[in-house]
């Protein structure tokens, strides 16, 4: 039983790192139809931006966060301006060739900078260990779950209250519509872009405390397309559902099962959901069918 | 089949005909005799990227037949090469096939696993279809790393360099030939694809698919003949790969390969046979010049040298993004508005 506690927790906690960055990755494909490669790179950044601001400049821990988030910000704005902005309308695969290049780019820009050996700085999040009943749980672990769905929630009210967040519901649900009732999709792209970034950031400054700095942390941008094809492409809470049930199977076949299984299962329910439900768990039910 | 400023067709057969005119032939001949010549005054080292250069061009024409004239996004390109290079090993191998038997067979079987992975197309299109390659991708990947039993897990296959009466292909010089006769076969293979009937209706399908149908194609058969054609050419391209390094790691066949190929095929130009063969000697090309301009720096700015490793990565996204945004057609296009300039020299045609 201590062992299936401990296991749902890490479980848990890695699933809520997947939905901040599937998040990111639904933000922009509900503005802007853009399948985005880049989440990965976007968080890799965040690990090294935290990385810098607390562990090179000596930064407070609170401002640092508040510098990194600016920084990513910063960085997807730009992106968004130089390269997605002439690409509107283009066909899908120019839009993913274009977010493969960027990865590309951006992990290059990364290594040049930072150089390839992992880094570390001290972490602020509380070490130690929670105790709940028989199982004995990292207190960094646990705490990242409420501080993902705290993001993940102000993302959630943010489509629900904010103006720049409904007129991105009405470009999802018409863009010409949404036009004419005098919606600026640029602007409406790059607040998508700036948020995909901030809440990528925060992924990246938890995983930075948690499992280090290092150049592996992009690979979790693999594991974004599993989440959000369970959650459904264009649903926030789609993102929560889905990351935790792919965190959870992952550590439970690795747990249980092991044989490397855990590697591959995100696939394999990939490939199921694509064949049974291709919109997710809670996403609109238009799908591109033939 | 795109149409030429200034050419004027009067009779079907020069309308068919792959290369009508003239200069075209000239052309041709003068590349094929810079290819003939070339072994003989290149070093090893060029060589060997010469090599390089006509296997991925096997692999981006097998890819362009699928993504850019049937429109159907694979990124599994490195996964159907990675089956075309191990099954090429293991029938050599355990079954003690000659080599030109494992490879021949070896394409077949890719194509009939391209042919399995093609089934999603039944129901998925576009972006969804580009995911479940994805998956595909991984999946087989994972495979290749733990069916331990067959694959050997994560441990290289070695296999022998191939003969060709009587001379052994192990040399760079002497594989040359081997791998510019598969390309150019590739090439010709492609080119009379889409002057036939399953060829024009891959492109119906590509361009609108409902209307493919009304006419009579076949979209679901269609499709699935796209990914067997395609990953047909993989799998050779996956096997010559094999027996040139005469070594078979996973390595060779990750997600990064499949990026790879789709960077040739877009910096080349969708849906061209001539764009498919650029873009695979720019992006083979480009690490190695980049490698070079690191020798060169290492004497004047030891600083700079040292960041090229991972300028090569920066490079390849800058370059992939700046074709995408300035010249979405490739270097294709790029060089057919050359032709077209002295075509018509010196009454150039503009536009705007």
């Amino acid at each position: 039983m201590d062992v299936f506690l401990q296991l749902t927790a890490s479980g848990l906690s890695t699933g809520m790192m997947y939905a901040l960055a599937a998040a990111g990755f639904v933000v922009i494909y509900k503005a802007s139809d853009v399948i985005n490669f880049t989440q990965g790179d976007l968080l890799l950044l965040g690990t090294y931006l935290i990385f810098f601001a607390v562990g090179q400049t000596g930064l407070h821990w609170s401002l640092g966060v508040v510098v990194t988030v600016l920084l990513a910000v910063a960085v997807a704005l730009a992106i968004e301006r130089l390269v997605l902005r002439p690409l509107i309308g283009e066909p899908i695969i120019s839009m993913i060739m274009v977010t493969i290049g960027l990865s590309s780019v951006l992990r290059g820009a990364v290594n040049a900078i930072w150089g390839p050996i992992p880094r570390s700085f001290d972490s602020f999040l509380p070490a130690g260990d929670i105790v709940i009943g028989p199982a004995v749980l990292s207190a960094d672990r646990v705490l990242s779950i409420p501080i993902a769905l705290a993001v993940l929630a102000a993302l959630g009210l943010f489509f629900r209250y904010a103006r720049d967040g409904i007129a991105m519901r009405a470009i999802a649900d018409d863009q010409q519509a949404a036009l004419s009732m005098g919606i600026s999709i640029p602007r409406v792209f790059a607040v998508a872009w700036g948020l995909a970034a901030a809440s990528a950031a925060i992924g990246g400054v938890m995983l930075g405390n948690i499992v280090g700095v290092s150049p592996n942390v992009g690979s979790i941008g693999l594991r974004v397309f599993p989440v959000v094809i369970l959650g459904g492409l264009d649903s926030i809470a789609g993102a929560v559902v889905g990351g935790a049930i792919i965190g959870l199977l992952e550590v439970y076949t690795g747990g249980y099962i092991g044989h490397g299984l855990s590697l591959i299962v995100p696939y394999v329910v990939l490939i199921l959901v694509l064949m049974v439900r291709p919109y997710g768990l809670f996403g609109k039910e238009i799908i591109e069918r033939v | 089949m795109s149409m030429e400023c200034g050419v004027f067709h009067t009779r079907y057969e020069s309308d068919m005909g792959l290369r009508p005119r003239p200069a075209q032939r000239i052309r041709l001949a003068l590349f094929a005799l810079a290819v003939l010549v070339f072994p003989f005054l290149a070093s090893p080292y060029w060589l060997d990227l010469a090599n390089q250069v006509a296997i991925a061009t096997v692999g981006a024409i097998g890819l362009n037949i699928l993504v850019g004239y049937t429109g159907q996004i694979s990124l599994g390109q490195g996964a159907f090469m990675a089956i075309g290079a191990y099954s090429a090993g293991l029938l050599r191998l355990n079954l003690g096939l000659p080599w030109g038997v494992s490879i021949v067979l070896a394409c077949f079987i890719t194509a009939a696993v391209g042919t399995f992975f093609g089934l999603p197309s039944l129901r998925l299109k576009g972006l969804y279809l580009a995911i479940a390659t994805l998956a595909a991708q991984e999946i087989v990947e994972w495979v290749m790393t733990h069916w331990t039993a067959v694959t050997g897990g994560t441990e290289a296959i070695v296999l022998p360099s191939p003969g060709l009466f009587g001379v052994r292909l192990n040399s760079t010089f002497n594989f040359y030939w081997f791998a510019v006769l598969c390309a150019a076969g590739t090439a010709l293979f492609a080119a009379n694809l889409f002057r036939s009937r399953a060829g024009r209706a891959f492109v119906a399908v590509r361009d609108q698919d409902i209307a493919a149908s009304v006419i009579g194609v076949d979209v679901f058969r269609t499709k699935l003949l796209a990914f067997a054609t395609s990953s047909f050419f993989a799998g050779l391209a996956g096997a010559l790969i094999a027996y040139y390094r005469n070594i078979v790691t996973w390595e060779r066949f990750t997600l990064e390969t499949s990026i790879i190929y789709l960077a040739m095929i877009i910096v080349g130009g969708l849906g061209s046979i001539r764009g498919s063969l650029l873009g695979a000697a720019l992006i083979t090309l480009l690490p190695a010049l980049l490698t070079n301009l690191g020798r060169v720096l290492q004497d004047t700015a030891p600083q700079a040298a040292t960041l090229i490793p991972y300028a090569q990565q920066a490079v390849f996204g800058i370059v992939i993004i700046l074709f995408l945004i300035f010249e979405p057609r490739g270097l294709s296009k790029l060089w057919g508005n050359v032709k077209d300039y002295f075509h018509v020299w010196p009454f150039a045609y503009r536009r705007g």
